[in-house]
């Protein structure tokens, strides 16, 4: 396990160096982008129209925030992760066509993502699920909402953040899927675990 | 007593309680998780539960709601019989949900499950639930439970052949677990609810998953056996903190159960993440109240 300090945009050489286990405490831009904008972003690219945030060695976050807006500013009160497999009928796509680096969410994604991470240059990290404050303070301010009309929690957020972490590297470039692999193992452990509580 | 009196207080001990529950993890559980993280070797899910344990401090101090999914609101009552009114209970629970989405302010959650229509304050047909029973004496007591969503997700109901008796739960206690893998943001304490019902079954797994605190032994020697057990053979699939892998993926399995009819055995399961949302409040029929967790 190695610690990275990183900030955007990441280049592919930054990201190919990271590998599963890696820690990444991120500086710089982060978007939002939970079902909804995920699912505009591809009807956008389908049409051939642009979207309003350069995502270009750029990080998605899997996240629907608490907001509130103060004299005029918004304000995240809690913004932990959402589960990041509903995402993974767009993801690969995003990767390929917008140029993102880095997704953010919790749970892990599945083998289309994790081919399209290693094609393309991507990683994807987990957040701690449920961290909710932890991520809100790292949160400097929120630099623009764009597609309001889909709700708060499916807007995409546009935020500057500092030292945002840990975020635990579960799929790599290699090929690597961390989350895939433990469970893969717990289903290899089960007939063993069931025999020793004679339930087989 | 003058009625009204009485009704703000339960609207107050009913806003005290949800304030308290999505800001502060209960005592037991915040003990529960510094104990892991002393003990975990595998450094990955060491990572998740010091972020865990950091957010929680947060919290606190910012006070903030813990985790941004504030759940649907659950009550579950105690009413004595000798309680001085009845009728104004529920309402005042109502009204407390819906200012607490406001002043806290709590994400709102409730919406149609056809239309997906959203009120914005946390209500709607049967929400908040409120579950009410009879006890003896004077005194009404509730505990708010905000449930969240990742973790009721995975929830599951078994039917098996009644015949299969003990191994039909281990095993489908096990199964439950590695079907759920990362989504119920594990450690989580996992309820099981055995007998009555199909209905039955998953209310006393949700009511022991929730409210029961960690710690406390099961009343029944033979089912605080199987918790026991359970517990090492459901940490031995090594899913650990958030699905990372690592020794602890429950902190605890909490088991209640039923009579049943003799031609089914009902096997509810239902999942508590992590950050357990729970507050009690006792209010006297004078009006005085107090909030604890």
């Amino acid at each position: 396990m190695t610690v990275f300090h990183l900030r955007t945009p990441l280049q592919v050489e930054d990201v190919r160096k990271l590998r599963v286990s890696d820690v990444i405490y991120l500086s710089g831009i982060i978007v939002t982008a939970r079902d909804a904008a995920h699912r505009r972003m591809i009807e956008h690219l389908r049409n051939g129209r642009p979207i309003p945030v350069d995502l270009n060695g750029g990080v998605i976050y899997h996240c629907g925030p608490v907001v509130e807006r103060v004299d005029n500013e918004w304000i995240v009160i809690s913004g932990g992760p959402t589960t990041s497999a509903r995402m993974e009928l767009y993801e690969a796509d995003i990767i390929r066509h917008f140029g993102v680096r880095l997704i953010i969410g919790k749970g892990g994604m599945g083998a289309k993502t994790a081919q399209a991470c290693r094609e393309f240059g991507a990683i994807y990290a987990t957040f701690t699920g449920g961290a909710g404050v932890l991520a809100a303070n790292a949160i400097r301010r929120v630099v623009k909402a764009e597609w309001l009309d889909l709700g708060i929690p499916e807007a995409l957020w546009i935020l500057e953040v500092e030292n945002f972490g840990p975020l635990l590297v579960t799929i790599d470039t290699t090929g690597r899927n961390l989350t895939e692999e433990v469970i893969e193992m717990a289903k290899n452990r089960r007939d063993e675990i069931l025999k020793k509580l004679e339930a087989i | 007593m003058n009625t009204r009196i009485l009704e703000e207080a339960i609207e107050r001990a009913a806003l005290e309680a949800i304030t308290r529950s999505v800001i502060y993890i209960p005592p037991d559980v915040k003990e529960a998780l510094k104990r892991i993280y002393s003990e975990e070797e595998s450094e990955s899910s060491r990572s998740q539960i010091g972020a865990i344990l950091r957010n929680i401090e947060l919290a606190e101090r910012m006070k903030r709601p813990v985790c941004q999914d504030t759940g649907i609101l659950l009550y579950y009552v105690r009413v004595g019989y000798e309680f001085p009114s009845i009728k104004i209970i529920e309402k005042s629970l109502v009204n407390a949900a819906k200012v607490a989405t406001k002043t806290i302010p709590l994400r709102p959650n409730t919406v149609n499950p056809l239309t997906g229509r959203n009120p914005g304050d946390n209500t709607g047909r049967y929400m908040p639930y409120i579950n009410i029973e009879f006890i003896d004496g004077d005194i009404l007591e509730f505990t708010v439970v905000p449930k969240g969503g990742g973790s009721e997700y995975v929830s599951v109901l078994y039917m098996p052949p009644p015949g299969e008796g003990v191994k039909a739960i281990k095993r489908a206690v096990v199964d439950a677990v590695l079907r759920a893998g990362p989504m119920p943001c594990p450690p989580t304490i996992v309820g099981v609810g055995i007998g009555g019902g199909a209905d039955i079954a998953l209310h006393i797994a949700k009511k022991a998953a929730c409210l029961r605190r960690l710690g406390s032994p099961n009343p029944a020697p033979e089912l605080d056996k199987l918790e026991r057990e359970l517990y090492v053979a459901l940490n031995e699939l090594g899913i650990g903190a958030m699905g990372v892998g690592g020794r602890f993926t429950v902190l605890a399995v909490h088991i209640d159960y039923a009579y049943r009819h003799p031609a089914i055995l009902p096997i509810g399961i239902v999942f508590q993440c992590w950050a357990v949302r729970r507050a009690t409040a006792v209010v006297e029929p004078n009006g005085s109240y107090k909030v604890f967790q």
